[in-house]
């Protein structure tokens, strides 16, 4: 291999600034809006340079009147709705998966098939009857209802990601733990559990954030007691004219935690995103 | 593959158990929690629908389904609009998902072979696809309006050109649904190529070297069909994906003008929660999951050969 020259090395990096510069600005704007007075983000010319206010996550998060304090309310539902169905979807996921992984089944690629398709599928599509089944079981604007959707929802992703960790695990360790006196569900607890905290950890991760962005379910199914932020965010705009210092400051404390949680699984994104297929 | 280790099969059970629930038992009791779930919200739901697609009805009225066979699919098959959310759809499909796999692979072959790879700050190319897409299209919103918005600043005062009316005309808010919808799946190919192109084994360069191969005959010959699994397999993840599209066209431009900027889903939407056609929506619900299951099956196809080529 051929030494590579500074020349090319200077323009390698700029062009990786440039393409740096053009996903991440965007992101750089909303935190400069939310910093910005309501007169400076309707400036024209857009301003670049100013002097920072906090006023607008004061309005999102401390203030006590009206419809600021659903924000702080709506928050609380996504952190609530997002843990708890991430939890019943990484448990029944990984029951499944490992019944699948190791257990002589007819049909498992069938089935397997019809797991994914499940995450395929268009959520507008199964809406209408959903909306009628929750309308007459008093599951609308429920948590525990959009607990249970948020759950299958990430049950297809969870099933394939699990499965994929299982298939890893050698055998043979169950054998092992069988031999010393395990019955079949202790030895998936002590061994099989803990070889694959990763798996379950990446999972989790992923289904968090899938649940914490999920949008159109829950626009249709909750009006006021279930609502998460982000039909609580498009709703908004609609109603009160677009007040864009105060959707900057929501829409970056929204973000800032997926950030952290991307950064944190980074190592496992490749195989989260093709449902635990391409691993590395 | 450590061959003292061979993964499980379906021709290898495990050793008999020795106390505790029989292993069928446990069998099922393990994929019931799962299987309930999907069967109730799921199948379930997907069965009703197909039942409303026969029926007339709206959710509005306290009134019974009428059986009418096959009426509202004759309906919304003769329906031009429908037709023209198909196209328009199909568009958007095609734009983006072609716009996505030049630019994705284009960064990521730069990355590859300038940067080894690359690094942690990856990541930071990632971050679009993350977060909501209800948020970054709301946010998109303001970066695209036409009086204050920051690209029409640049468009205006750096470029000198005249400003876009990016929401408010029909081709313009086409493309303005694109850049957010390229801007926010880049990414993913990028990602994927990237994994597509670390995975060709570097002996087949080497000897291309000692061959004197030519750059291009190695890119063509070497780069391309090695990696070509895994970008195919991007393309058809983002094809499903960006066929389901709702909610950036929701919050940029709610179908606008018009309705020039509907995809089949966000019709859909429309149908069945804005105008409350519960039958004709549920039988063009109908079209859209046969469409995406069809399109699932060439999905795990896909997956299943990068599967090998990977490993």
């Amino acid at each position: 291999m051929h030494q590579k020259s500074l020349l090319n090395r200077i323009v390698s990096w700029a062009g990786l600034i440039i393409l740096i510069v053009i996903f991440i600005f965007p992101f750089y704007w909303m935190v400069a809006t939310a910093l910005k007075t309501r007169m400076q983000i309707v400036a024209i010319p857009p301003l670049f340079f100013f002097e920072p206010t906090f006023e607008n996550f004061r309005g999102v998060f401390f203030t006590s009147s009206g419809l600021e304090t659903n924000f702080k309310f709506f928050f609380k539902m996504s952190i609530i709705i997002a843990s708890l169905s991430t939890f019943f979807s990484v448990l029944f996921g990984a029951l499944a998966a490992y019944s699948v992984s190791r257990f002589k089944m007819k049909g498992k690629d069938d089935l397997m098939f019809f797991i994914l398709s499940t995450r395929m599928l268009p959520a507008i599509a199964t809406l209408v009857p959903l909306f009628l089944m929750y309308r007459a079981l008093g599951l609308s604007d429920t948590v525990h209802g959009m607990v249970l959707l948020y759950t299958m929802f990430n049950l297809g992703f969870t099933v394939w990601m699990m499965k994929s960790f299982f298939d890893e695990i050698p055998i043979e360790y169950e054998e092992a733990a069988l031999m010393d006196g395990y019955s079949r569900w202790e030895a998936f607890l002590k061994v099989v559990l803990p070889q694959s905290v990763t798996g379950l950890a990446a999972s989790a991760v992923f289904s968090l954030i899938a649940c914490w962005n999920e949008f159109v379910y829950g626009s249709i199914l909750t009006t006021r007691y279930a609502r998460t932020v982000p039909p609580a965010v498009a709703v908004r705009v609609g109603h009160e004219g677009y007040e864009w210092g105060k959707i900057a400051a929501t829409a970056f404390m929204y973000v800032l935690p997926v950030l952290i949680f991307t950064f944190l699984v980074r190592k496992s994104l490749l195989r989260g995103l093709t449902f635990g297929a391409i691993k590395k | 593959m450590n061959t003292a280790f061979p993964a499980p099969s379906d021709d290898k059970p495990l050793v008999v158990k020795r106390h505790g629930m029989s292993d069928d038992a446990l069998k099922r009791i393990m994929l019931a929690p799962a299987v309930l779930i999907i069967l109730g919200l799921v199948l379930y739901p997907f069965l009703w629908a197909v039942y409303l697609s026969f029926h007339q009805f709206s959710i509005l009225k306290n009134k019974p389904a009428v059986f009418i066979g096959l009426a509202n699919y004759s309906e919304l098959l003769h329906d031009p609009n429908i037709w023209e959310r198909f196209i328009f759809t199909g568009k958007f499909v095609f734009t983006v998902v072609m716009l996505e796999m030049v630019f994705g692979f284009l960064i990521a072959y730069f990355i590859h072979t300038q940067f080894k790879g690359g690094g942690v700050w990856v990541t930071l190319l990632l971050l679009p696809m993350m977060i909501a897409p209800v948020i970054s299209g709301l946010f998109w919103k303001y970066i695209l309006s036409n009086n204050w918005g920051v690209i029409n600043y640049f468009i205006k005062s750096i470029l000198g050109l005249p400003e876009v009316q990016w929401l408010s005309t029909n081709t313009a808010g086409f493309w303005a649904i694109v850049i957010v919808d390229v801007w926010m799946w880049t990414p993913f190919m990028m990602l994927l190529s990237l994994a597509g192109l670390s995975a060709v084994p570097t002996y087949l360069y080497e000897s291309a070297e000692v061959d004197r191969a030519s750059a291009w005959f190695k890119f063509t010959r070497i780069t391309l069909p090695l990696s070509a699994p895994l970008i195919l397999l991007a393309v058809v993840f983002r094809t499903i994906d960006a066929f389901k599209t709702t909610d950036i066209i929701w919050v940029l431009t709610a179908g606008g003008p018009g309705s020039t900027t509907e995809t089949i889903a966000y019709a859909l939407y429309k149908l069945a929660f804005a105008f409350f056609k519960t039958g004709e929506a549920s039988a063009l619900a109908v079209i859209l999951l046969v469409t995406v299951i069809g399109l699932s099956i060439i999905l795990v196809r896909t997956l299943n050969r990068a599967k090998q080529a990977t490993q």
